[in-house]
């Protein structure tokens, strides 16, 4: 290609356009955030720089005569198991940036989905399943730091033990932590109004509280994590709980870097910096180096906040999970996190995203396991994240030891995205971690709101059909009971960790 | 005269300029009903028209003017109004003099050159709701009486 790179020619994707469908409109050339479409007027003709294309399928999807289909490049590299495309390009972008290579959603690597070598039970004609549409069933979930004794008063009908403050979920599925900066004031919006109606929470990620959605306040979880943007009391007090973010399941281990261009006055505003500054989030917490640092934090907040917030602690699911999440249920969290290898972010290094962090499943199975070995499962709550799609990986979770589970990818997708891994470039087409105001507007809180209201409704139905079939009529009945849960394929070894049974038996 | 008139509000926040209401127009006022046709066989033109300039983007059509400058300009009778308000082009008696496109205000009439009458939007009088508000996937159209 004329004054191009010779490897640039390789490009992953190529828009076809059926010419004669096509009345010129000029809507794709509009919608193409990426510099991939363009008009030539001596032409009359749409064209495309193909080598720009993301996949993000935003023209596809607003062609109104569906002229385009966004596809593979059909010109491959010689078919080799070891030099695939990837391989062949990333080392074509080292070499000619010199830089590591970033990129954005959650790891898109074969990593094998423990949850697809789950199966549920059902029962037949020795006990039997229960209809949802008929008989109550509840997916009614706490989240908080409960008792292992109960007392009764005399009478021996009225508990008289006092438990700590504890968070009601409709559902066992909370919004992730995406913050101001990495998504947009739009998709925030849409979820804490989801998250309100519905009955669950949100969380605001790392980059402080909007002052307009402070009307959220119950139902937001605020996250304080290494660069402590947006923090102060007001903000620690407009919540439903305090979330300290360690690490996330993306980048384990890395902290955080928003570009100073990136940062317009609201984000500027909210995370309580200079407009245009770079706000970086340090690798660890600088004062966190121990569990008894992490439980002065902890305490910290609680005494700041007169002891009425929940204090969650958020980890990335890391080698040795279990004795991590132990700490922390000894430092005084009233939950933990957990984000697995497939968790989303909205910019990270790729090295990184997909080669560092254990599944989720694992690491759910491995904390419960040890939390309940060492009488600590009551004193703490397990948020499971990273790679969720459906509400059968819920209740798969939740079988598993899970309390709930977190959602991003999951909101993002109701949202418009296509997964095309450009979040860090902030030019995403549809809207969504991008701040640009021609993009952001793309993003109707409205609509979104219905959409993911939407889900959450459907998934709480997929629940109630799964439990039913189960016989059971309330989602605490089935957390932590392996039992119900068989697996295929598995290793005796995976089936160990897993703690259940191979189908069959 | 008390005017009844709903109309179509264009919401500037919601618009991504992505067509849908020129297409849907265009399509609607067809003899095929079919886009592609519409555009190429009978050389049709959207009646509301998307202003873009960078992050801000409006689909303009006819507003319906209380004191419409269209029907005072023009020559033939063609542009009339009716008792709720609604200014009326008839295309058939239009002269192609292009005096109602050079004084509406808001670049909502349109002259088509090569049949010699100008154009503009007509609520979709015949459909009975307009085709741009139903086709606009961000609700930056809405269709509501006069305020
Ligand atoms: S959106 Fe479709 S019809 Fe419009 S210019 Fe692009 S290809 Fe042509
Ligand atoms: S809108 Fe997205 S899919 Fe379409 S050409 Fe641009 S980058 Fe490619
Ligand atoms: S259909 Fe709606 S969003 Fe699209 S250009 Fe028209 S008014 Fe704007």
């Amino acid at each position: 290609m004329l004054f191009k790179k010779p490897q640039v020619a390789f490009y992953p994707f190529m828009v076809l356009r059926d010419d004669y469908k096509c009345v010129r409109c000029k809507s794709c050339v509009d919608q193409c955030s990426f510099n991939a479409t363009y008009y030539d007027e001596d032409l009359d003709a749409i064209l495309n720089h193909h080598e720009n294309c993301v996949n993000c399928k935003r023209c596809e999807a607003f062609c109104p005569t569906d002229a385009i289909k966004v596809v593979k490049n059909p010109s491959t590299f010689h078919p080799d198991a070891n030099w695939t495309a990837e391989a062949i390009r990333d080392i074509h972008t080292q070499m000619l940036t010199g830089a590591v290579i970033l990129t954005s959603t959650g790891n898109d690597k074969p990593i094998r989905n423990y949850f697809d070598h789950l199966l549920l039970d059902a029962c037949q004609v020795t006990n039997p399943p229960i209809d949802p549409l008929r008989e109550p069933m509840e997916l009614k979930t706490f989240i908080g730091r409960k008792r292992d004794d109960i007392q009764f008063d005399e009478d021996g009908i009225n508990i008289k033990t006092k438990i700590g403050k504890q968070l009601e979920l409709e559902i066992p599925v909370i919004f992730s932590a995406m913050s101001y900066g990495s998504i947009n004031l739009n998709l925030q919006k849409a979820m804490a109004r989801a998250a309100k109606e519905f009955g669950t929470l949100w969380n605001t990620g790392e980059g402080g509280l909007h002052k307009s959605l402070k009307e959220f306040k119950d139902c937001t979880i605020v996250q304080v994590a290494s660069g402590r943007f947006g923090v102060d009391l007001d903000y620690l007090e407009t919540s439903a709980a305090i979330e300290i973010k360690i690490g996330q399941g993306a980048k384990p281990g890395i902290g955080g870097h928003l570009p100073g261009e990136k940062v317009n006055e609201g984000i500027a505003e909210t995370r309580m910096i200079p407009v245009g500054s770079d706000a970086i989030s340090p690798a660890p917490h600088h004062d966190i180096y121990s569990i008894e640092d992490l439980r002065q934090l902890i305490y910290a907040l609680k005494e700041a906040t007169n002891y009425e917030k929940p204090v969650f602690v958020k980890i990335a699911a890391v080698h040795n999970v279990a004795a991590i999440a132990c700490g922390i249920a000894h430092a005084g969290a009233d939950a933990i996190a957990i984000d697995g290898v497939r968790g989303g972010t909205g910019a990270t290094p790729k090295s990184l995203r997909d080669h560092v962090g254990i599944p989720i499943e694992l690491a759910i199975a491995a904390v419960d396991d040890r939390l309940r070995k060492e009488g600590l499962r009551n004193e703490v709550s397990l948020i499971a994240a990273g790679g969720f799609r459906s509400a059968v990986d819920v209740l798969k979770a939740i079988a598993l030891g899970a309390d709930a589970v977190y959602i991003g990818t999951v909101a993002k997708i109701a949202a418009g995205c296509t997964q095309c891994q450009q979040c860090h470039t902030g030019r995403c087409a549809w809207g969504i971690t991008t701040n640009d105001p021609k993009l952001a507007k793309r993003l109707n809180p409205d609509i979104v709101a219905e959409n993911l209201y939407n889900l959450l409704r459907a998934w709480a139905h997929d629940i109630k059909e799964l439990l039913g079939a189960m016989g059971i009529n309330a989602i605490e009945s089935i957390k932590g009971n392996r039992l119900r849960l068989r697996s295929w394929g598995l290793t005796e070894q995976e089936n160990k960790i897993l703690g259940v049974l191979p189908a069959g038996m | 005269m008390e005017r009844k008139l709903m109309k179509v509000y264009p919401i500037e926040e919601n618009c991504i300029s992505c067509r849908y209401c020129e297409v849907a127009c265009t399509m609607v006022h067809s003899e095929s009903q079919d886009p592609v046709k519409a555009y190429k066989l009978e050389g049709l033109k959207p009646r509301p028209t998307v202003e873009v300039k960078g992050a801000v983007s409006i689909s303009v059509m006819c507003r319906h003017c209380k004191h419409p400058f269209c029907f005072d300009a023009c020559i033939s009778g063609a542009i009339t109004v009716d008792e709720n308000g609604k200014v009326n082009l008839d295309e058939d008696r239009c002269v192609g003099c292009w005096n109602c496109v050079l004084v509406c205000p808001f670049g909502a009439a349109h002259p088509f050159v090569e049949r010699k009458h100008s154009f503009k939007c007509d609520l979709c009088e015949e459909r009975g709701f307009p085709a741009c508000v139903e086709a606009c996937p961000n609700r930056a159209l809405i269709y509501d009486f006069e305020r």
